[in-house]
């Protein structure tokens, strides 16, 4: 019975951060129908860019300002990165077939992997990472739970409602809501569609760089290749939950992750698989994903 | 028209190819007896890039030191009476067994080399070995401890023990040692260092009485979240924790089986032996861990300390496994090379077959296997230092 | 008619021409053995480039996993002349072994076939993103299974697979594929498929079972994946699950796009420049991924139909869009018209 209780921690604490990197998929695809495969690379970047921030302000120790000042920074440096790549590489084939895009995505994707892979600073040793959180441990019932994991579950879910507020109550997430149902007539409305495109991606990037540092802090070895399996998981969360659908993205995440620690525990050969497999089943089933909406394709 | 183009731009693509293919480093052809050429090569298909480039560096420092070593006496070394001056060539494999078989494709066709000083991964001598093989010219393996290696034929020597015998080696030293009468094992079944590794250990151990009393697998080197097994091998509490694994995955399976309260030793194999664990695992966590080695610095016979010196000299500290073998291959090859009495692949195989050399490691013998009959030696972790704890013969 | 029949013959003579070039070259020396396994290899490439085209250019499906089907043909093959060959008492180079060798190639395509037609059958109604992460998952999802198969060698990979691929072998696959495809292109098949790629809904509206082309083409191009496979384990003789992973799949995809997508030419040339590339930029070999995902990136914004550029050799007679419709051509056209030369 303990044993079960601990393994959903585990599961809770994975399924966050699926959820987490999910929600910034679905914000994208939303807005641009596009899924942004070289999301997950963007998480790795903010694994790095906090690693070399901390290390810059090495001299300060870690009080909560310092680890403060690191999550801030990353999340500006990866969504200005973001941006950038948007502006490069998915501006300029936004009249295209998506087809293009997801092309331009697996370009990206590999391209920010191998890039960092050679560069000196980085390189394809992986490294550690710093502890930003105290990692102490609190003992409920024979059930252990770390701090991280708390901090890690508690700011997943923090960030989530921050979402959803953002979407519902101010001004440029209406925008996006607006661009996201008819980008034509929403720029006969007076939004600017670009600036708001470009601004979902400096979020999702945002949200990206914040899983990073999460992940990083509950699993801290970092190297340049370690976001291809994340990626793909937290895409078929986005994928189970209903893409375009942030609550859903959530509720993707946290069921994968549990499934995925329940099998890991009984038979731990297939787990990977086993996620696709669900996937399939799902799509087959239910092809909008269990809280979206089935869209009727306009001709 | 078109078609002129279209055949104009056919040739043009052959030619690039023959352009390419001429301009290649060409010496001593290996084949012809008593034709002892002014320079030989030897090929070293080594881990340049990716993940274990580290392992590449020790390894060309080590083939500095058998340069200093060659260097007194002008580069040169005898072969069967002349002064023949030696060359190595280094090529990079990435550790992927494809562009291992291309490299030493190259080395054979375009080096001509007389021998290939191996890689370190079984996966690539497994893939290159038929190639070495076909061409009669001798292959030494480093560090590819599968069983399988030197059974690809007679020009496949290894310089490494093998993986039954480092299971063995585990399991009596967790069973005498350190006194465990209960193992667990977390292995990885993508990897066929780790679980053919794993299968040793759990054979002699039981065959040695002691229980396994959980293994536990996960799916290769992306899986970073082991809390499912190891709260499994935590409820059954073993003394000993067998982790046959990469050193990509290791520093997290320590974390977090400490991180869960496991308080039994940690006991692995030579893939312990990189100083990248101790980087990101951190000292504390490795402290008291053993493992299986082929060389310990604090090794006292006189071969050991000289090789330790020389290797000082050159990358300013203590030689690990890798940079050792990697000496130890080349040491064999070359002195097969200046004991051949006619100059061809058949003979310098048989030359190496016939080593008996004092090495670093201890006195080398191989067998009719191409396997060396040497000792390996336990370490464990203090201070984020490898330290010798025991040696084992070989049976 | 007899322009057409003399065209043809041209074409026979030239590819003669060049089989027997190489080989000469290869017995000369002047091309080693190492520059001929990599032209080999290109072939191999080639034929895993016109696999992927049928089922992305030609029909609009973006699947990232042919790295799958190549690995169910190459093991399959593998088995069946590890085991038969000891069996029947021969060795690689007897003749009797090479039609051994073709009957594993054709059940290694098969049984890819039959995988292709498993993946398709579930995926029909699914959109063209969703498509590539299950494509992908399927292509990761052979590779666990095989690494859980013993009898193949698990993560070791197989080993002592006899080496039954020579250059012949290569050639006269190739040119079979090139051929088909052709055939497939401008038939009935080819012509529902490329209407499936311009606008599935309106090719439904006017009568074209969506879901029937798009089972056969991802079953076809499955099959022509596993022949790939073959080929490929019988050249390298030793296979494991690493060598068809992700990131085989998006070297693929490079190659495709970079030569030009939707085109036999394109898929013959992105085949054989960007396997023979590395090879001359041997000191760049650490970036090499960057150059191609550079390279991609480059072409699928600026250009997007790669180096053939939409437009097909002569002799394959496809008439592409780009032909029939473009522009540029028909300037071109008026250029040589001016010129008084007829046209060659």
């Amino acid at each position: 019975m303990v044993k079960a209780i601990q393994l959903i921690v585990y599961g809770l604490q994975v399924g966050s951060i699926y959820a987490l990197l999910a929600t910034g998929y679905t914000l994208v695809y939303g807005i641009i129908k596009m899924i942004n495969l070289a999301h997950a690379d963007f998480m790795m970047l903010g694994a790095f860019v906090s690693l070399f921030v901390y290390t810059a302000l090495s001299g300060f120790g870690s009080p909560w300002w310092v680890v403060a000042v690191v999550i801030v920074a990353t999340m500006i440096i990866v969504a200005l990165l973001g941006g950038l790549v948007e502006r490069i590489a998915y501006k300029p084939l936004r009249n295209r077939p998506t087809l293009s895009s997801l092309v331009a995505a697996v370009g990206v994707s590999m391209f920010i992997q191998n890039f960092l892979r050679c560069i000196p600073v980085v390189g394809p040793v992986p490294r550690a990472y710093p502890s930003l959180f105290t990692s102490a441990n609190i003992t409920i019932g024979g059930v252990t739970i770390s701090a991280i994991q708390i901090v890690v579950i508690g700011v997943s879910f923090v960030l989530m409602l921050a979402m959803q507020l953002l979407v519902s109550k101010t001004s440029i997430g209406k925008q996006m809501i607006a661009a996201s149902c008819d980008k034509d007539g929403s720029a006969l409305m007076g939004i600017n569609v670009n600036r708001i495109i470009s601004i979902t991606f400096c979020i999702g990037s945002g949200l990206a760089a914040i899983c990073g540092i999460l992940y990083s802090s509950v699993y801290p070895s970092i190297h340049v290749y370690m976001a291809a399996t994340i990626g793909n998981k937290a895409f078929i969360s986005a994928v189970l939950g209903g893409i375009g659908n942030t609550k859903g993205a959530v509720l993707g995440g946290l069921m994968l992750g549990m499934v995925e620690v329940l099998l890991q525990s009984f038979n731990s050969s297939v787990s990977y698989g086993a996620s696709f497999v669900i996937m399939i089943i799902i799509l087959l089933y239910k092809p909008a994903g269990l809280l979206g909406t089935a869209e009727t394709e306009k001709v | 028209m078109k078609k002129l183009i279209g055949i104009m731009l056919c040739t043009g693509m052959i030619l690039s190819c023959v352009a390419c293919g001429s301009a290649g480093a060409g010496s001593g052809a290996s084949g012809s007896a008593d034709n002892v050429p002014d320079e030989v090569t030897i090929g070293f298909a080594g881990t340049l890039s990716g993940e274990n480039a580290l392992v590449g560096q020790y390894q060309k420092d080590a083939i500095k030191v058998v340069e200093n070593e060659l260097a007194k006496n002008d580069g040169c070394i005898q072969i069967m009476g002349k002064q023949v001056k030696v060359k190595f060539a280094l090529e990079d494999t990435e550790a992927k067994p494809d562009i291992c078989a291309n490299v030493y494709r190259k080395f054979i066709d375009e080096y001509k080399a007389v021998a290939i000083v191996g890689p370190n991964e079984s996966a690539c001598a497994l893939a290159a070995g038929p190639i070495a093989q076909e061409a009669e010219v001798p292959n030494v393996t480093i560090f590819a401890t599968n069983e399988e290696v030197t059974k690809v034929g007679d020009y496949i020597f290894r310089a490494c023990y093998l993986d039954p015998f480092q299971g063995k080696v585990a399991a009596a030293f967790a069973a005498d040692d350190l006194k465990a009468k209960t193992a667990a094992v977390l292995f990885s079944n993508a990897d066929a260092y780790s679980k053919y590794l794993k299968e040793a250990f759990v054979e002699a151990f039981e065959a040695g009485g002691g229980e396994v009393v959980a293994i536990e697998e996960y799916a290769g080197a992306d899986v970073k979240d082991f809390n499912a097994q190891l709260v499994n091998i935590a409820s059954k509490n073993p003394d000993v924790l067998f982790l046959p694994n990469q050193v990509g995955e290791l520093p997290l399976q320590i974390q977090q089986a400490r991180g869960m309260g496991i308080t039994a030793t940690f006991l692995g194999g030579d893939s312990w032996d990189l100083t990248t664990l101790v980087d990101v695992a951190g000292k504390d966590m490795v402290e008291g861990a053993c493992y299986v080695a082929p060389f310990s610095s604090s090794d006292t016979s006189e071969a050991a300390q000289a090789w330790v010196k020389a290797y000082n000299e050159v990358a300013g500290e203590n030689p690990g496994s890798h940079a050792t073998l990697a000496y130890e291959s080349m040491q064999i090859v070359l002195h097969a090379l200046s004991s051949i009495e006619t100059f061809d692949g058949p003979s310098l195989r048989d030359a190496i077959a016939a080593t008996n050399m004092d090495l670093p490691s201890g006195n080398v013998t191989m067998d009719e296997g191409g396997n060396p009959r040497k000792n390996a030696v336990i370490l464990t972790y203090k201070d984020g230092a490898g330290e010798y704890v025991s040696t084992i013969s070989a049976e | 008619m007899k322009n057409m029949k003399k065209v043809i013959r041209k074409e026979y003579i030239c590819f003669i021409a060049i089989y027997l070039l190489i080989l000469f070259l290869n017995s000369q020396g002047i091309i080693n053995n190492y520059l001929f396994q990599v032209i080999m290899l290109a072939g191999i490439n080639i034929i895993m480039t016109l696999s992927l085209n049928l089922v992305n250019g030609i029909t609009g499906l973006f699947s990232l996993g042919q790295a799958g089907f190549m690995a169910i043909g190459a093991y399959i093959s593998a088995i069946i002349t590890t085991q038969l060959l000891p069996v029947l008492g021969l060795r690689a180079s007897d003749a009797l072994s090479a039609v051994l060798f073709l009957f594993a190639m054709i059940i290694g395509g098969i049984i890819a076939a039959f995988g292709g037609f498993l993946i398709a059958r579930p995926t029909l109604k699914v959109k063209g993103d969703y498509l590539a992460i299950i494509t992908l998952g399927f292509g990761e999802l052979i590779r666990s299974v095989i690494r859980l198969i013993e009898f193949v060698g698990g993560p070791r990979g197989m080993i002592n697979i006899p080496k039954l691929t020579n250059f012949t072998w290569i050639f006269v696959v190739v040119l079979l594929v090139v051929y088909t495809s052709r055939n497939f292109i401008t038939s009935t098949y080819g012509r529902a498929c490329l209407a499936i790629r311009e606008n599935e809904i309106a090719a439904e509206a006017m009568g074209t079972d969506a879901r029937k082309y798009k089972t056969i083409a991802f079953t076809y191009s499955a099959f022509i994946a596993g022949i790939a496979g073959a080929l490929f384990a019988h050249l390298l003789v030793f296979i494991s699950p690493d060598n068809f992973a992700y990131a085989k799949s998006s070297d693929l995809l490079v190659y495709l796009y970079t030569g030009g997508v939707g085109t036999i030419t394109g898929s013959v040339l992105g085949g054989f420049i960007m396997t023979i590339m590395p090879e001359f930029l041997r000191f760049m070999e650490d970036w090499r991924l960057v150059i191609y995902a550079l390279v991609l990136l480059y072409t699928i914004i600026f250009r997007p139909y790669g180096i053939a550029g939409n437009r097909e050799m002569k002799f394959l007679g496809i008439k592409t869009y780009a032909e029939t419709e473009g522009k540029l051509w028909k300037k071109i056209k008026q250029r040589f018209k001016k010129k008084g030369v007829g046209k060659a």
